[in-house]
């Protein structure tokens, strides 16, 4: 693959095929952890660790391991158990090496296994034939990246909601709700640029 | 715990904890799929199937299952109902299997099904379970079929994939797009806080006046609030 394509999964990944914004992927995270910009940018560095190695190791057992062996039908069984058992590597291994770390990522990291942005992506880096290793963790990469920008402009004006006079029925998901929807129309801005 | 009647656990899920509405659980399918009514039927048969196979299963197993490998067990449980419906679907039904495409895997991660697997089949009787699973899945069906009805319907100028002549050419595209997906969720959501704000006032108001208070009045109220 050429260097244009590349900074193309880069350009699409962040903004023109934003995950939680355009296509609806990881909004149970988007959320749930939106409420303060620093719980937001925590999620957002655990999802994009997470979502890189969840691709190298998911395309990497798809195409050296299931496709030759004819188990493709299994792949969704075996991406959750690869997923979630990183997960849980992921955990310990950062417990071990820094303890800062770990107790500012450590609670987000089970959240991590049911996200679907994280199956998500191993799933369509797999279903691109063209993707190579390189290519899948990019990908996995830079999704991580636009799902943290959309998760930290939202906490970000979550925080401004909160100092101002919102009807009762309206509280809490609704206002959030309406918030996310005029952020996703400003992205859809970026929608020719790929 | 208080005794409740079976069918109980069945409308709970459909309209007091509804899981879309109420609980907000399974968002993801419920914004990307809802922009026609006819996606929400598919995709809440799928969710409903996975719901009840994997209730009654983790319900059967909720003895044997050690408590510290419970969620890569329920997780195990659910993928595997899981591809079973992505199996059948593609033999059989190639459309929809191609029409639902990413987010027919992802009912994996759905966590209306972890959720109902971990806080209810897993301590409760496999017929208990069962109800349960039924009754989450319709809520959750009935719940697309509204949203993407509304949207369909505003958006498409069309129901159930019928246009509307005249209307149809002029129907703002806005709805269907992402970001009429989370104005139309958020909207849906304060209309159902209203509604239920309304309805425990009246209960209140009629407790406090003391006029045959129905029995089980007190045991309402104090789940409203979830």
């Amino acid at each position: 693959m050429s260097v244009n394509e590349y900074l193309l999964i880069i350009v699409a990944g962040i903004f023109v095929n934003n995950f939680v914004l355009a296509q609806f992927l990881g909004i149970c995270a988007f959320l749930g952890v939106s409420q303060k910009t620093e719980t937001a940018l925590g999620m957002g560095f655990a999802v994009i660790f997470v979502m890189g190695i969840a691709s190298i190791a998911t395309f990497a057992v798809d195409r050296y391991i299931l496709v030759p062996l004819d188990l493709v039908y299994i792949r969704t069984i075996a991406f959750i158990v690869i997923i979630a058992g990183l997960v849980q590597l992921v955990e310990i291994i950062i417990k071990k090496l820094s303890p800062a770390l770990y107790s500012a990522l450590g609670i987000y990291l089970p959240l991590i296994t049911t996200n679907c942005a994280v199956l998500g992506v191993a799933i369509v880096n797999v279903e691109i034939a063209s993707y190579t290793l390189l290519a899948a963790f990019m990908n996995g990469i830079f999704s991580g990246v636009g799902f943290t920008l959309a998760m930290l402009l939202l906490a970000g004006i979550r925080e401004k909601l909160r100092r101002s006079d919102v009807p009762e029925p309206f509280k809490g998901f609704p206002v959030t709700l309406a918030a996310a929807s005029i952020m996703s129309m400003a992205f859809v801005a970026f929608a020719g640029m790929v | 715990m208080i005794k409740k009647n079976r069918l109980g656990y069945f409308t709970d899920g459909l309209v007091k904890s509804n899981p879309v509405f109420r609980l907000v659980l399974g968002t993801c399918p419920t914004l990307a799929l809802t922009t026609a009514a006819m996606n929400g039927v598919y995709m809440g048969i799928c969710t409903t199937f996975v719901l009840l196979c994997s209730n009654v299963l983790v319900s059967a197993l909720r003895k044997i299952i050690p408590d510290k490998v419970r969620i890569p067990a329920f997780m195990l449980v659910i993928a595997t109902f899981v591809t079973i419906v992505e199996m059948v679907l593609r033999k059989f039904l190639p459309d929809i299997y191609s029409l639902l495409g990413l987010y027919l895997p992802l009912i994996v991660v759905n966590c209306i099904i972890l959720a109902r697997a971990e806080a209810f089949a897993s301590m409760n009787t496999i017929l208990d379970s069962a109800l349960d699973g039924l009754g989450m899945g319709l809520g959750f069906t009935l719940s697309l079929i509204v949203m993407g009805g509304i949207r369909e319907f505003i958006g498409a100028g069309s129901i159930f994939g019928f246009a509307i002549p005249g209307f149809a050419e002029k129907a703002p595209a806005f709805f269907i797009l992402p970001a009429g997906g989370f104005l139309v969720f958020g909207l849906l959501i304060a209309a159902v806080n209203w509604l239920s704000k309304k309805a425990e006032d009246k209960m209140k108001a009629k407790a406090a006046s003391g006029v045959h208070a129905h029995e089980n009045m007190t045991e309402m109220l104090e789940e409203a609030p979830q």
